[in-house]
C-alpha cells in the first residue's frame, strides 16, 4: 500500500478568493472616503477611526476568547465594521461614546447572533441608530472650521440654501465619511469593477429615491434640490457601501432591486415628511428586516424550468 | 453572433498545456486485471466465467443483467484467477472479476460484422449493447438505452459532447486531433438511426485546432455541423451542452431525448465506430495522466482493467516527491483516490496528480451571504441555502428551493470565498431525497 493519499469530496481546486481577501477590498475603496474625512475634519477623525477599529476587532477577539470560539477577527469584518461606524460618526463625538458604539456593534448586532453573516442588521447602522437615540445632542453636533453648524440637508429643510459643489467634493459639515461624494464613489467603482458589491442595490435604490422625491417632494422638479439631496447626507455611503452589506442583503438577483426600491422609498418617507432631515441608517435597518420577507418572494425560477439560462 | 453559452459557471486555471501536445501511446497492461462488474448506470452485469477459466482478449465475460446494464470484456488473455469484492474507485468494495494477465495478448475473433450498408437500425443497436459500450464521459449510462428513445423520428439533435471542459483533461482532445475520422465516422452511423436528426460536434473555443480538424473532414456531411462554444466550465455538463447548442432546456425530470437530443461523448462516439466498424467490444479507452506531481503527463490508450498504479511508473513516476492528492477524473467532478491499487473502467478519464491538497489549504467558514454562488450555478440555484437546508436535513425546505436541479458540477464550492462544502452538502441530500422517492414508489 501507498502511503495515504488525502480524499475529499470533489471539486479538489478552489477559487483564490476568500473572506479576507473581500473584506480587505471594501477596505482599501473606503480609504479615499477616509483619507478625505480626515483632511477635512482633522487629526480627530483619525482618532475616531483609529478607536472605531481597534474596539470592534478587540470586542470581537475578547467575546471569542470568553465563549469559547474560534477567532476570526482574521477575516478582517470587524476592520471593516469599526472603519464604517467611524464614517458615519461626526468628527466631535468623544471617544467613549464611540467606543460603545463598536461595542454595541459587535457584540449585541453581530456577535449575538451567530457572528459574520449571520447578523440580520447592519452593524455599523445598528450602532449609530443606539447612539443617535442614547447620545441625540452629541451625535447630532456637527462642527465644523471650529464652530457649530447645521448640515446642508438640515439648512435644505429649513428653507435655506446650500452650495451643490460643496457637497459633491465633500468641504460642508457631516458625519466623517459622508461628504465627500466623489471620493466615496471613487471607492465603490472600485468594488464594482471587481465584482465585490453587485450595483442592483445601489442603482435601483438612487433611482427610486430620485422618483419618489420628484413625485411627493415640494421641490422635487427642481433639479438643483434633487442634486443636493442626493449628495447630502449618509446617501452615497449608504447606498454604495452599506446597504450592499453582504450577510444584510438579499442573496436573489430581483431580490436586490425589490430591496433597493424599498430603500429608496423609505429613505424618501424619512427625508421628505419626518422632522428630521437624515434617514438613510434608519431606512437601511428597516429595509434589512425585510430581506427574507423578500428573498422568499424572489426565488429564482431555475434552469428548465422557466429560468433564465 | 453571441457565443454558444449558458448562464453561470467559472473559469478555473485549465492545466491542459501540460498534457494537450503529447500524442497518444499505449500504455501496457498489468499482470492483474480487474473488471468490477459495475462501471455503469444500472444493474451489475453477470459473471460468465468461473475462476480457473482461460478467457481470451475482448472475451465477454459478464454479461448484462436486464436493459440498463452493460456487458462487460476482458481486454487481455489470461486465467480468471478471482470473483472477489475488490476495492474500486469510490474507495468502497465492488465485486470484481480478477484475471491474471498472460500478456500473450490472444483475441477472441472478431465479430463477423456485415458491412454497415447491410445493417439494420435495430443490428446497430443491439451490436453497440453486445460491445457493452457506456457514456465515457464519466456516468457511464449504457449507449444503447439512449439509442433506444421511445420515439425515434423525435429525435433532432445527435450532440457529440466534445467539449471536454474539465480542467487538465486532454483525452477527448487528442481523439479530435488524431482520430477525427472515427469520430464522425460514429456519429454518421448514430445519424442513421434517427432519420429527422443532424449532428453537431460541440467543441469548447479554447481548443482551435480540433475545430479546425474536424469542420475540414466534415466540408461535405450535410447533416453534420461543428459548432464552437464557449470556454466555461460546466459547459460539458448535459443539461448545459443542450442548451448552449439547441437553445433547448431541460430538467431533472426530463431526459435529453424529452428535447428530442441524444448527447454521446468523444471516446463513446469512437467506441460505437469500433464496435460497427470492426467489430471489436469496448475494453480500451484514453486516460490522461497528469498534473503537477508527474514527471511526464501523457494521454494513454489503456486497456480497461489495468490498475491506475501502473500509468504512473508510465508517465515517469512522481516528480519531487509524493503528491498530496491523486483524482481519478478531472479536478471538478472528479474522485479522489487513497490507494492507487485500484482499476480503470469504461468511465475514467484521468489520473490526475497534485503536489498541493486546496481543498485541505481552505477551512470553511460562515457563509457571508456574498452570492457568488448564486451567480455562478448553471441551474440558477441557492445553493448557499440549499446547503443550510442539507445540513439541518430540512428536505422539505430543500426540494421547495429546486435542490433536486442541482448538477453537482462543484462550481458553488469552487468559487465559494466562506470556502464552504456546498457541493458537498447539497450532494449527498440530494441523493437522499431521490432515494427517498424512489422507496416510495
Amino acid at each position: 500500500m501507498n502511503e495515504l493519499l488525502n480524499v475529499s469530496a470533489s471539486p479538489h481546486v478552489r477559487n483564490k478568493l476568500n473572506t479576507s481577501m473581500i473584506m480587505f477590498m471594501v477596505i482599501v475603496a473606503l480609504l479615499p472616503a477616509t483619507g478625505f474625512g480626515i483632511y477635512n475634519f482633522g487629526i480627530r477623525a483619525a482618532l475616531i477611526v483609529a478607536v472605531c477599529i481597534a474596539t470592534c476587532v478587540i470586542s470581537e477577539f475578547v467575546y471569542e476568547k470568553i465563549m469559547k470560539l474560534p477567532v476570526t477577527i482574521g477575516d478582517l469584518s470587524a476592520v471593516v465594521t469599526g472603519l464604517l461606524l467611524a464614517l458615519n460618526l461626526p468628527s466631535s463625538i468623544p471617544w467613549w461614546i464611540a467606543a460603545i458604539g463598536s461595542v454595541f456593534a459587535i457584540i449585541i448586532v453581530k456577535m449575538l447572533f451567530g457572528g459574520i453573516g449571520q447578523n440580520f442588521m447592519n452593524p455599523a447602522l445598528g450602532a449609530r441608530c443606539f447612539l443617535l437615540i442614547c447620545f441625540t445632542a452629541r451625535m447630532t453636533n456637527f462642527t465644523y472650521d471650529g464652530v457649530s453648524t447645521a448640515t446642508p440637508l438640515a439648512v435644505l429643510k429649513s428653507g435655506g440654501s446650500v452650495n451643490a459643489w460643496d457637497m459633491l467634493t465633500g468641504f460642508i459639515p457631516g458625519t466623517i465619511g459622508e461628504t465627500s461624494v466623489i471620493a466615496i464613489i471613487a471607492g465603490a467603482v472600485i468594488l464594482l469593477l471587481v465584482g465585490v458589491i453587485d450595483a442592483r442595490i445601489p442603482f435601483s435604490y438612487i433611482i427610486t429615491f430620485v422618483l419618489f422625491l420628484v413625485l411627493f417632494a415640494e421641490q422635487g422638479r427642481d433639479p438643483y434640490y434633487i442634486t443636493c439631496q442626493l449628495c447630502g447626507g449618509g446617501l452615497m455611503l449608504g447606498a454604495f457601501f452599506m446597504a450592499t452589506d453582504y450577510a444584510t442583503s438579499p442573496i436573489t438577483n430581483l431580490g436586490k432591486i425589490f430591496y433597493g426600491i424599498c430603500l429608496g422609498i423609505m429613505t424618501g418617507i424619512f427625508r421628505v415628511f419626518s422632522s428630521s432631515a437624515e434617514g438613510v441608517s434608519y431606512a437601511i435597518i428597516f429595509c434589512n428586516l425585510l430581506v427574507p420577507l423578500i428573498e422568499n418572494i424572489t426565488l429564482p425560477k431555475c434552469f428548465g424550468r422557466g429560468g433564465e439560462a | 453572433m453571441a457565443k454558444l453559452t449558458f448562464k453561470g459557471g467559472i473559469h478555473p486555471f485549465d492545466g491542459k498545456d501540460l498534457s494537450k501536445n503529447k500524442p497518444i501511446v499505449d500504455a501496457d497492461a498489468t499482470d492483474i486485471m480487474i473488471y468490477p462488474l459495475s462501471q455503469h448506470i444500472g444493474a451489475p452485469a453477470n459473471p460468465i466465467v468461473s475462476v480457473g477459466d482461460r478467457v481470451l482478449g475482448n472475451q465477454k465475460i459478464a454479461e448484462a443483467n436486464g436493459f440498463v446494464s452493460a456487458n462487460i470484456h476482458s481486454s487481455v488473455s489470461g486465467i480468471v484467477k478471482a470473483i472477489e469484492p475488490r476495492r474500486v474507485v469510490g474507495g468502497q468494495m465492488a465485486m470484481s472479476i480478477v484475471i491474471e494477465n498472460d500478456h500473450l495478448y490472444e483475441m477472441a475473433p472478431q465479430y463477423n460484422v456485415p458491412h454497415i450498408a447491410a445493417l439494420t437500425k435495430e443490428d446497430v443497436i443491439a451490436i453497440v449493447k453486445e460491445a457493452g459500450i457506456i457514456g465515457m464521459g464519466g456516468a457511464g449510462f449504457p449507449t444503447h438505452v439512449k439509442l433506444s428513445p421511445k420515439n425515434p423520428d423525435e429525435i433532432h439533435y445527435i450532440i457529440a459532447n466534445c467539449a471536454e471542459c474539465e480542467p487538465y483533461l486532454t483525452s477527448d482532445y487528442r481523439r479530435m486531433i488524431e482520430n477525427p475520422e472515427m469520430l464522425v465516422a460514429g456519429l454518421k452511423i448514430m445519424l442513421s438511426l434517427f432519420p429527422n436528426a443532424r449532428g453537431i460536434l460541440a467543441v469548447e473555443d479554447n481548443k482551435p485546432d480540433a475545430i479546425k480538424a474536424l469542420r475540414e473532414i466534415t466540408i461535405d456531411e450535410t447533416r453534420i455541423e461543428v459548432k464552437a462554444l464557449k470556454t466555461k466550465y460546466p459547459q460539458g455538463s448535459e443539461r448545459q451542452l443542450i442548451y448552449a447548442t439547441t437553445g433547448r432546456a431541460i430538467n431533472s425530470t426530463m431526459l435529453p431525448a424529452d428535447a428530442g437530443c441524444i448527447v454521446d461523448n468523444v471516446d463513446t462516439i469512437v467506441a460505437i465506430y469500433h464496435a460497427v466498424i470492426d467489430g471489436l467490444p469496448l475494453t480500451e479507452r484514453i486516460v490522461t495522466v497528469t498534473g503537477d506531481a508527474i514527471r511526464f503527463p501523457q494521454n494513454f490508450r489503456v486497456k480497461t482493467g489495468t490498475l491506475y498504479s501502473s500509468l504512473i511508473e508510465a508517465a515517469g513516476g512522481f516528480k519531487d516527491g509524493f503528491p498530496e492528492k491523486i483524482v481519478s477524473g478531472g479536478p471538478m467532478m472528479g474522485r479522489a483516490l487513497f490507494d492507487l491499487e485500484v482499476p480503470t473502467t469504461k468511465a475514467s478519464s484521468a489520473l490526475l496528480c497534485m503536489k498541493k491538497d486546496e481543498v485541505k489549504d481552505s477551512k470553511p467558514s460562515n457563509c457571508i451571504n456574498c452570492g457568488m454562488c448564486v451567480e455562478v450555478c448553471p441551474s440558477r440555484l441557492i445553493p448557499s441555502r440549499l446547503a443550510d437546508f442539507a445540513e439541518h436535513s430540512d428536505k422539505e425546505k430543500f426540494e421547495k428551493y429546486n435542490g433536486l436541479e442541482c448538477v453537482e458540477c462543484g462550481s458553488c464550492s469552487y468559487i465559494c470565498p466562506a470556502k464552504r462544502q456546498l457541493v458537498q452538502s447539497i450532494g449527498t441530500v440530494r441523493k437522499q431525497v431521490l432515494a427517498d422517492k424512489r422507496n416510495k414508489k
